[in-house]
Protein backbone atom coordinates (compact mmCIF):
# COMPACT_ATOMS: atom_id res chain seq x y z
CA UNK A 1 0.00 0.00 0.00
CA UNK A 2 1.46 3.57 -0.69
CA UNK A 3 0.96 5.72 2.34
CA UNK A 4 1.86 9.79 2.85
CA UNK A 5 4.73 10.20 4.67
CA UNK A 6 4.73 13.86 5.20
CA UNK A 7 3.35 17.23 4.47
CA UNK A 8 5.51 20.51 3.50
CA UNK A 9 3.65 24.16 2.90
CA UNK A 10 5.58 26.32 1.17
CA UNK A 11 5.05 30.15 -0.42
CA UNK A 12 5.33 29.91 -4.87
CA UNK A 13 6.24 33.95 -5.49
CA UNK A 14 7.45 34.18 -8.83
CA UNK A 15 9.71 36.30 -8.01
CA UNK A 16 11.69 33.13 -5.63
CA UNK A 17 11.81 31.41 -9.09
CA UNK A 18 13.74 34.46 -11.36
CA UNK A 19 16.09 35.25 -8.69
CA UNK A 20 17.20 31.60 -8.43
CA UNK A 21 16.72 31.34 -12.71
CA UNK A 22 19.50 34.59 -12.72
CA UNK A 23 21.66 33.24 -10.07
CA UNK A 24 20.51 36.29 -7.57
CA UNK A 25 20.21 34.38 -4.26
CA UNK A 26 23.50 35.35 -2.63
CA UNK A 27 22.66 39.03 -3.00
CA UNK A 28 21.88 41.07 0.38
CA UNK A 29 17.87 41.14 -0.56
CA UNK A 30 17.56 37.34 -1.21
CA UNK A 31 19.85 35.91 0.75
CA UNK A 32 18.16 35.69 4.00
CA UNK A 33 15.37 33.77 2.26
CA UNK A 34 17.58 31.25 0.70
CA UNK A 35 19.53 30.36 3.16
CA UNK A 36 16.41 29.06 4.68
CA UNK A 37 15.98 26.92 1.98
CA UNK A 38 18.56 24.77 2.90
CA UNK A 39 17.86 22.73 5.34
CA UNK A 40 14.55 22.03 3.39
CA UNK A 41 16.30 20.57 0.57
CA UNK A 42 18.67 18.32 2.81
CA UNK A 43 15.26 17.07 4.28
CA UNK A 44 13.62 16.21 1.06
CA UNK A 45 16.78 14.26 -0.15
CA UNK A 46 17.19 12.34 2.61
CA UNK A 47 13.38 11.57 2.60
CA UNK A 48 13.79 10.85 -0.79
CA UNK A 49 9.79 10.01 -1.98
CA UNK A 50 8.63 8.35 -4.86
CA UNK A 51 6.01 10.53 -5.30
CA UNK A 52 5.14 14.43 -4.50
CA UNK A 53 1.29 15.84 -4.98
CA UNK A 54 1.82 19.37 -5.46
CA UNK A 55 -0.99 21.38 -4.37
CA UNK A 56 -1.36 24.39 -6.14
CA UNK A 57 -2.90 27.51 -8.06
CA UNK A 58 -2.73 28.20 -12.09
CA UNK A 59 -2.27 31.94 -12.90
CA UNK A 60 -3.70 32.33 -16.07
CA UNK A 61 -1.63 30.12 -17.72
CA UNK A 62 -3.21 26.72 -18.33
CA UNK A 63 -6.60 28.20 -17.37
CA UNK A 64 -8.32 31.09 -17.75
CA UNK A 65 -11.58 32.80 -17.22
CA UNK A 66 -12.55 30.59 -19.83
CA UNK A 67 -13.24 27.61 -17.77
CA UNK A 68 -12.49 27.76 -13.89
CA UNK A 69 -11.84 24.28 -12.29
CA UNK A 70 -12.53 24.12 -8.93
CA UNK A 71 -10.17 21.43 -8.49
CA UNK A 72 -7.94 19.65 -11.44
CA UNK A 73 -6.06 17.00 -11.06
CA UNK A 74 -2.85 16.62 -14.06
CA UNK A 75 -2.95 12.45 -15.18
CA UNK A 76 -0.08 13.52 -18.46
CA UNK A 77 3.00 11.86 -18.10
CA UNK A 78 5.02 14.89 -18.49
CA UNK A 79 4.08 18.81 -17.89
CA UNK A 80 5.84 21.23 -19.19
CA UNK A 81 6.88 24.77 -17.61
CA UNK A 82 4.76 26.98 -19.12
CA UNK A 83 5.61 30.63 -20.75
CA UNK A 84 4.21 33.05 -18.63
CA UNK A 85 4.73 36.01 -20.70
CA UNK A 86 8.75 36.13 -20.72
CA UNK A 87 9.72 33.04 -22.15
CA UNK A 88 9.22 29.52 -20.20
CA UNK A 89 11.41 29.09 -16.91
CA UNK A 90 14.70 27.38 -17.66
CA UNK A 91 13.63 24.36 -14.93
CA UNK A 92 13.07 20.20 -15.62
CA UNK A 93 9.94 19.10 -17.66
CA UNK A 94 7.96 18.01 -14.88
CA UNK A 95 7.46 13.97 -14.92
CA UNK A 96 3.49 12.89 -13.78
CA UNK A 97 2.96 9.75 -12.38
CA UNK A 98 -0.27 8.42 -14.91
CA UNK A 99 -1.38 5.53 -12.70
CA UNK A 100 -1.06 7.33 -9.31
CA UNK A 101 -3.01 10.19 -10.67
CA UNK A 102 -5.49 8.18 -13.04
CA UNK A 103 -6.26 6.39 -9.30
CA UNK A 104 -6.79 9.10 -7.48
CA UNK A 105 -9.43 10.66 -10.18
CA UNK A 106 -11.08 7.29 -9.72
CA UNK A 107 -11.15 7.08 -6.23
CA UNK A 108 -11.77 10.93 -5.17
CA UNK A 109 -14.76 11.15 -7.88
CA UNK A 110 -16.60 8.24 -6.45
CA UNK A 111 -15.91 9.38 -3.34
CA UNK A 112 -18.13 12.59 -4.53
CA UNK A 113 -15.22 14.78 -4.90
CA UNK A 114 -15.66 15.76 -8.55
CA UNK A 115 -12.16 16.75 -9.84
CA UNK A 116 -11.39 18.13 -13.55
CA UNK A 117 -9.22 15.34 -14.94
CA UNK A 118 -6.38 17.25 -17.15
CA UNK A 119 -4.79 14.92 -20.24
CA UNK A 120 -2.22 18.42 -21.19
CA UNK A 121 -1.54 20.99 -19.35
CA UNK A 122 1.40 23.54 -18.77
CA UNK A 123 2.22 24.01 -15.25
CA UNK A 124 3.02 27.79 -14.62
CA UNK A 125 5.79 29.46 -11.31
CA UNK A 126 2.98 27.62 -9.33
CA UNK A 127 3.89 24.55 -9.37
CA UNK A 128 7.42 24.65 -10.57
CA UNK A 129 8.54 27.53 -7.69
CA UNK A 130 7.90 25.03 -4.96
CA UNK A 131 10.10 22.01 -6.81
CA UNK A 132 12.93 24.80 -7.10
CA UNK A 133 13.23 25.39 -3.41
CA UNK A 134 12.87 22.02 -2.38
CA UNK A 135 14.52 21.07 -4.84
CA UNK A 136 17.43 23.52 -6.09
CA UNK A 137 18.92 23.15 -9.28
CA UNK A 138 18.80 19.89 -10.78
CA UNK A 139 18.80 18.30 -14.06
CA UNK A 140 15.77 16.54 -13.73
CA UNK A 141 13.00 16.81 -10.71
CA UNK A 142 13.90 14.00 -8.60
CA UNK A 143 10.74 12.70 -8.38
CA UNK A 144 7.23 12.33 -10.35
CA UNK A 145 4.94 14.98 -9.61
CA UNK A 146 0.52 15.12 -9.48
CA UNK A 147 -0.09 18.27 -9.95
CA UNK A 148 -3.81 18.84 -8.25
CA UNK A 149 -4.57 22.69 -9.02
CA UNK A 150 -7.33 24.39 -7.45
CA UNK A 151 -8.78 27.88 -8.36
CA UNK A 152 -8.62 30.72 -5.60
CA UNK A 153 -8.65 33.36 -8.31
CA UNK A 154 -12.53 34.04 -9.33
CA UNK A 155 -14.10 33.84 -6.10
CA UNK A 156 -15.47 31.73 -4.29
CA UNK A 157 -12.11 29.25 -3.99
CA UNK A 158 -13.56 26.19 -1.72
CA UNK A 159 -13.94 26.41 1.87
CA UNK A 160 -11.51 25.49 4.25
CA UNK A 161 -13.56 22.38 5.52
CA UNK A 162 -13.78 21.17 1.48
CA UNK A 163 -10.17 21.38 1.26
CA UNK A 164 -9.32 19.84 4.74
CA UNK A 165 -11.89 16.74 3.53
CA UNK A 166 -10.26 16.99 0.21
CA UNK A 167 -7.02 16.08 2.02
CA UNK A 168 -8.71 13.35 4.01
CA UNK A 169 -10.23 11.92 0.94
CA UNK A 170 -6.64 11.33 -0.94
CA UNK A 171 -4.68 10.09 2.08
CA UNK A 172 -7.97 7.52 1.97
CA UNK A 173 -7.39 7.16 -1.59
CA UNK A 174 -3.45 6.80 -1.76
CA UNK A 175 -3.91 4.19 1.05
CA UNK A 176 -5.89 2.29 -0.81
CA UNK A 177 -3.16 2.21 -3.88
CA UNK A 178 -1.66 -0.94 -4.62
CA UNK A 179 2.15 -0.14 -4.52
CA UNK A 180 4.49 0.70 -2.09
CA UNK A 181 5.01 4.32 -2.60
CA UNK A 182 6.56 6.69 -0.35
CA UNK A 183 4.20 9.87 -0.93
CA UNK A 184 4.72 13.39 0.26
CA UNK A 185 2.09 16.25 -0.34
CA UNK A 186 2.42 19.65 -0.46
CA UNK A 187 0.55 22.45 -0.17
CA UNK A 188 1.45 26.07 -1.80
CA UNK A 189 0.71 29.39 -2.09
CA UNK A 190 0.49 32.73 0.48
CA UNK A 191 1.38 34.04 2.91
CA UNK A 192 -0.17 37.24 3.39
CA UNK A 193 0.06 39.41 0.63
CA UNK A 194 -2.07 41.54 -1.57
CA UNK A 195 -1.49 42.87 -5.32
CA UNK A 196 -4.02 44.76 -6.67
CA UNK A 197 -5.32 48.01 -5.37
CA UNK A 198 -4.74 50.89 -3.03
CA UNK A 199 -4.12 48.26 -0.31
CA UNK A 200 -1.41 46.48 -2.52
CA UNK A 201 1.56 45.52 -0.08
CA UNK A 202 -0.44 44.56 2.58
CA UNK A 203 1.34 41.85 5.34
CA UNK A 204 0.29 40.70 8.45
CA UNK A 205 3.08 38.35 10.42
CA UNK A 206 0.92 37.95 13.47
CA UNK A 207 -1.77 36.15 11.17
CA UNK A 208 1.11 34.33 8.96
CA UNK A 209 2.52 32.81 12.28
CA UNK A 210 -0.62 32.23 13.98
CA UNK A 211 -1.52 30.03 10.72
CA UNK A 212 1.78 27.94 10.99
CA UNK A 213 1.33 27.46 14.19
CA UNK A 214 -2.61 26.21 14.00
CA UNK A 215 -1.80 24.07 11.31
CA UNK A 216 -0.72 21.55 14.21
CA UNK A 217 -2.10 23.33 17.53
CA UNK A 218 -5.37 23.86 16.51
CA UNK A 219 -6.77 22.86 12.60
CA UNK A 220 -10.10 23.04 13.48
CA UNK A 221 -9.35 27.07 13.53
CA UNK A 222 -8.62 26.83 10.13
CA UNK A 223 -10.76 24.60 8.73
CA UNK A 224 -13.29 27.02 10.08
CA UNK A 225 -11.67 30.40 9.04
CA UNK A 226 -14.35 32.25 6.70
CA UNK A 227 -12.93 32.94 3.33
CA UNK A 228 -13.39 37.10 4.43
CA UNK A 229 -10.52 36.41 7.35
CA UNK A 230 -7.99 35.57 4.61
CA UNK A 231 -8.85 38.24 2.76
CA UNK A 232 -8.95 41.07 5.33
CA UNK A 233 -6.28 39.60 7.52
CA UNK A 234 -3.93 38.10 5.00
CA UNK A 235 -4.49 40.09 1.99
CA UNK A 236 -6.84 39.18 -1.26
CA UNK A 237 -4.05 37.05 -2.73
CA UNK A 238 -3.33 35.58 0.93
CA UNK A 239 -6.66 33.46 0.00
CA UNK A 240 -4.16 31.19 -1.25
CA UNK A 241 -3.53 29.41 2.32
CA UNK A 242 -6.34 27.32 2.18
CA UNK A 243 -4.76 24.94 -0.41
CA UNK A 244 -2.12 24.12 2.49
CA UNK A 245 -5.25 22.62 4.91
CA UNK A 246 -5.59 19.97 1.49
CA UNK A 247 -2.14 19.18 2.31
CA UNK A 248 -3.11 19.02 6.00
CA UNK A 249 -6.38 16.66 5.99
CA UNK A 250 -3.64 14.61 3.99
CA UNK A 251 -1.75 13.98 7.36
CA UNK A 252 -2.48 12.18 10.54
CA UNK A 253 -4.22 13.95 13.10
CA UNK A 254 -1.12 13.70 15.64
CA UNK A 255 2.12 15.29 13.22
CA UNK A 256 5.44 16.90 14.20
CA UNK A 257 6.22 20.26 13.07
CA UNK A 258 10.46 19.59 11.74
CA UNK A 259 11.26 22.53 9.91
CA UNK A 260 9.84 26.50 9.57
CA UNK A 261 11.07 29.46 7.70
CA UNK A 262 9.63 32.29 7.46
CA UNK A 263 10.89 35.61 5.98
CA UNK A 264 9.41 39.42 4.83
CA UNK A 265 9.36 39.72 2.14
CA UNK A 266 10.04 38.26 -1.16
CA UNK A 267 8.83 41.12 -4.00
CA UNK A 268 5.12 41.73 -2.53
CA UNK A 269 5.01 38.66 -0.49
CA UNK A 270 5.58 37.03 2.89
CA UNK A 271 6.78 33.42 2.66
CA UNK A 272 6.45 30.80 4.45
CA UNK A 273 7.88 27.03 4.40
CA UNK A 274 6.81 24.25 6.66
CA UNK A 275 7.57 20.62 7.35
CA UNK A 276 5.72 18.33 9.04
CA UNK A 277 6.33 14.57 9.79
CA UNK A 278 3.27 11.96 10.65
CA UNK A 279 3.66 10.81 13.89
CA UNK A 280 5.83 7.64 13.68
CA UNK A 281 4.18 4.60 13.47
CA UNK A 282 7.50 2.54 13.53
CA UNK A 283 9.34 3.19 10.43
CA UNK A 284 11.62 5.87 10.15
CA UNK A 285 11.10 8.61 7.77
CA UNK A 286 14.79 8.62 5.11
CA UNK A 287 14.99 6.38 3.18
CA UNK A 288 16.97 2.83 4.42
CA UNK A 289 20.08 2.90 2.78
CA UNK B 1 -24.67 33.56 0.48
CA UNK B 2 -21.64 35.84 0.05
CA UNK B 3 -21.89 38.82 2.17
CA UNK B 4 -20.68 41.39 -0.46
CA UNK B 5 -20.34 44.35 1.71
CA UNK B 6 -18.07 42.78 4.21
CA UNK B 7 -15.89 42.31 1.46
CA UNK B 8 -16.37 45.75 0.07
CA UNK B 9 -15.76 46.95 3.70
CA UNK B 10 -12.17 46.19 3.06
CA UNK B 11 -10.40 49.16 1.96
CA UNK B 12 -8.48 49.65 -1.43
CA UNK B 13 -9.25 45.61 -2.15
CA UNK B 14 -11.43 44.87 -5.07
CA UNK B 15 -12.59 41.35 -4.15
CA UNK B 16 -12.92 39.16 -7.95
CA UNK B 17 -16.00 37.81 -7.86
CA UNK B 18 -18.88 36.92 -9.69
CA UNK B 19 -19.76 40.87 -11.15
CA UNK B 20 -16.07 41.94 -11.88
CA UNK B 21 -15.80 38.64 -13.71
CA UNK B 22 -18.73 39.64 -15.78
CA UNK B 23 -17.91 43.23 -15.80
CA UNK B 24 -14.19 42.44 -16.61
CA UNK B 25 -14.12 39.08 -18.88
CA UNK B 26 -12.95 40.82 -22.21
CA UNK B 27 -10.39 43.43 -20.97
CA UNK B 28 -9.03 40.07 -18.92
CA UNK B 29 -9.31 37.84 -22.13
CA UNK B 30 -7.82 40.54 -23.84
CA UNK B 31 -4.55 40.55 -21.31
CA UNK B 32 -4.56 36.60 -21.62
CA UNK B 33 -4.11 36.95 -25.49
CA UNK B 34 -0.89 38.61 -24.49
CA UNK B 35 0.48 35.25 -23.31
CA UNK B 36 1.33 34.90 -27.28
CA UNK B 37 4.54 36.46 -28.51
CA UNK B 38 2.30 37.09 -32.01
CA UNK B 39 0.01 39.12 -30.20
CA UNK B 40 2.34 40.70 -27.94
CA UNK B 41 4.10 42.19 -31.18
CA UNK B 42 0.87 42.98 -32.77
CA UNK B 43 -0.47 44.87 -29.41
CA UNK B 44 2.55 46.87 -29.25
CA UNK B 45 2.66 47.78 -33.45
CA UNK B 46 -0.55 49.29 -33.46
CA UNK B 47 -2.44 49.44 -29.85
CA UNK B 48 -6.16 50.66 -30.52
CA UNK B 49 -6.09 48.42 -33.93
CA UNK B 50 -5.35 45.80 -31.68
CA UNK B 51 -8.39 46.44 -29.23
CA UNK B 52 -10.78 46.25 -31.82
CA UNK B 53 -10.38 42.84 -31.58
CA UNK B 54 -11.92 42.79 -28.33
CA UNK B 55 -15.50 43.97 -27.71
CA UNK B 56 -14.30 45.96 -24.38
CA UNK B 57 -15.69 49.68 -23.17
CA UNK B 58 -14.56 52.64 -23.76
CA UNK B 59 -13.49 52.76 -20.26
CA UNK B 60 -11.36 49.70 -20.16
CA UNK B 61 -10.15 50.87 -23.12
CA UNK B 62 -8.75 54.20 -21.95
CA UNK B 63 -7.61 52.65 -19.19
CA UNK B 64 -5.33 50.32 -21.19
CA UNK B 65 -3.96 53.19 -23.60
CA UNK B 66 -3.49 55.31 -20.47
CA UNK B 67 -1.48 52.59 -18.06
CA UNK B 68 -4.22 53.33 -15.47
CA UNK B 69 -3.36 50.00 -13.73
CA UNK B 70 -6.26 50.78 -10.62
CA UNK B 71 -8.41 52.00 -12.94
CA UNK B 72 -8.55 48.26 -14.88
CA UNK B 73 -8.92 46.92 -11.73
CA UNK B 74 -11.99 49.53 -11.37
CA UNK B 75 -13.78 48.38 -14.61
CA UNK B 76 -13.14 44.45 -13.57
CA UNK B 77 -9.48 43.65 -14.48
CA UNK B 78 -7.75 40.97 -12.39
CA UNK B 79 -4.73 41.67 -11.65
CA UNK B 80 -3.06 37.88 -12.59
CA UNK B 81 -4.57 38.87 -16.02
CA UNK B 82 -3.31 42.58 -16.14
CA UNK B 83 0.20 41.71 -14.58
CA UNK B 84 0.00 40.26 -18.29
CA UNK B 85 -0.16 43.43 -20.27
CA UNK B 86 2.69 44.66 -17.30
CA UNK B 87 4.86 42.24 -18.48
CA UNK B 88 4.17 42.70 -22.46
CA UNK B 89 5.23 46.58 -21.37
CA UNK B 90 8.08 45.53 -19.15
CA UNK B 91 6.55 46.52 -15.78
CA UNK B 92 7.03 44.08 -12.92
CA UNK B 93 4.31 43.27 -10.11
CA UNK B 94 6.32 45.95 -7.70
CA UNK B 95 5.98 49.22 -10.35
CA UNK B 96 2.16 47.94 -10.94
CA UNK B 97 1.32 47.88 -7.29
CA UNK B 98 3.35 50.86 -6.38
CA UNK B 99 1.44 52.42 -9.41
CA UNK B 100 -2.31 51.23 -7.73
CA UNK B 101 -1.17 52.19 -4.23
CA UNK B 102 0.37 55.69 -5.14
CA UNK B 103 3.65 55.06 -4.50
CA UNK B 104 6.80 55.07 -7.28
CA UNK B 105 8.53 51.78 -7.41
CA UNK B 106 11.38 52.68 -5.60
CA UNK B 107 9.01 53.46 -2.02
CA UNK B 108 7.08 50.48 -2.73
CA UNK B 109 9.95 48.63 -2.84
CA UNK B 110 11.16 50.27 -0.23
CA UNK B 111 7.82 49.89 1.76
CA UNK B 112 7.58 45.97 1.27
CA UNK B 113 11.41 45.55 2.59
CA UNK B 114 10.61 47.39 5.73
CA UNK B 115 7.84 44.89 6.46
CA UNK B 116 5.12 45.90 3.94
CA UNK B 117 2.33 47.61 4.53
CA UNK B 118 0.98 47.81 8.22
CA UNK B 119 -1.95 45.52 8.54
CA UNK B 120 -3.45 48.16 11.56
CA UNK B 121 -5.87 50.63 10.22
CA UNK B 122 -6.44 48.97 6.86
CA UNK B 123 -8.81 46.48 8.04
CA UNK B 124 -11.92 48.30 7.55
CA UNK B 125 -13.07 52.16 5.34
CA UNK B 126 -14.35 52.72 8.86
CA UNK B 127 -10.90 52.50 10.41
CA UNK B 128 -9.88 55.22 7.49
CA UNK B 129 -10.88 58.81 8.27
Amino acid sequence: MAQIIAGLGTSHVPAIGAALDLGRTEEPYWQPLFNGYGPAQEWLARVDPDVVILVYNDHGTAFSLEVIPTFAIGVAREFPPADEGWGPRPVPVVQGHPKLAWHLAESLILDEFDLTIVNEMDVDHGLTVPLSVTCGQPEAWPFPVVPLSVNVIQYPPPTGKRCFDLGRAIRKAVEAYDEDLRVVIFGTGGMSHQLHGERAGVINSDFDRRFLDDLTRDPQRLIDLPHIEYVREAGAEGIELVMWLIMRGALNRDITEVYRHYHVPASNTATGLIIFENEAEGAPLARAS
Amino acid sequence: MVDTDAFEDIPGTYLFNKDRCHEGYHLNMFCMSLMKAENREAFLADEPGYLDRFPLTEEQRRCVLERDWLGMIHVGGNIYYTSKLGATLGRSFQYMAGAMSGLTQEEYRAMMAGGGRPIEGNRSKSEQK
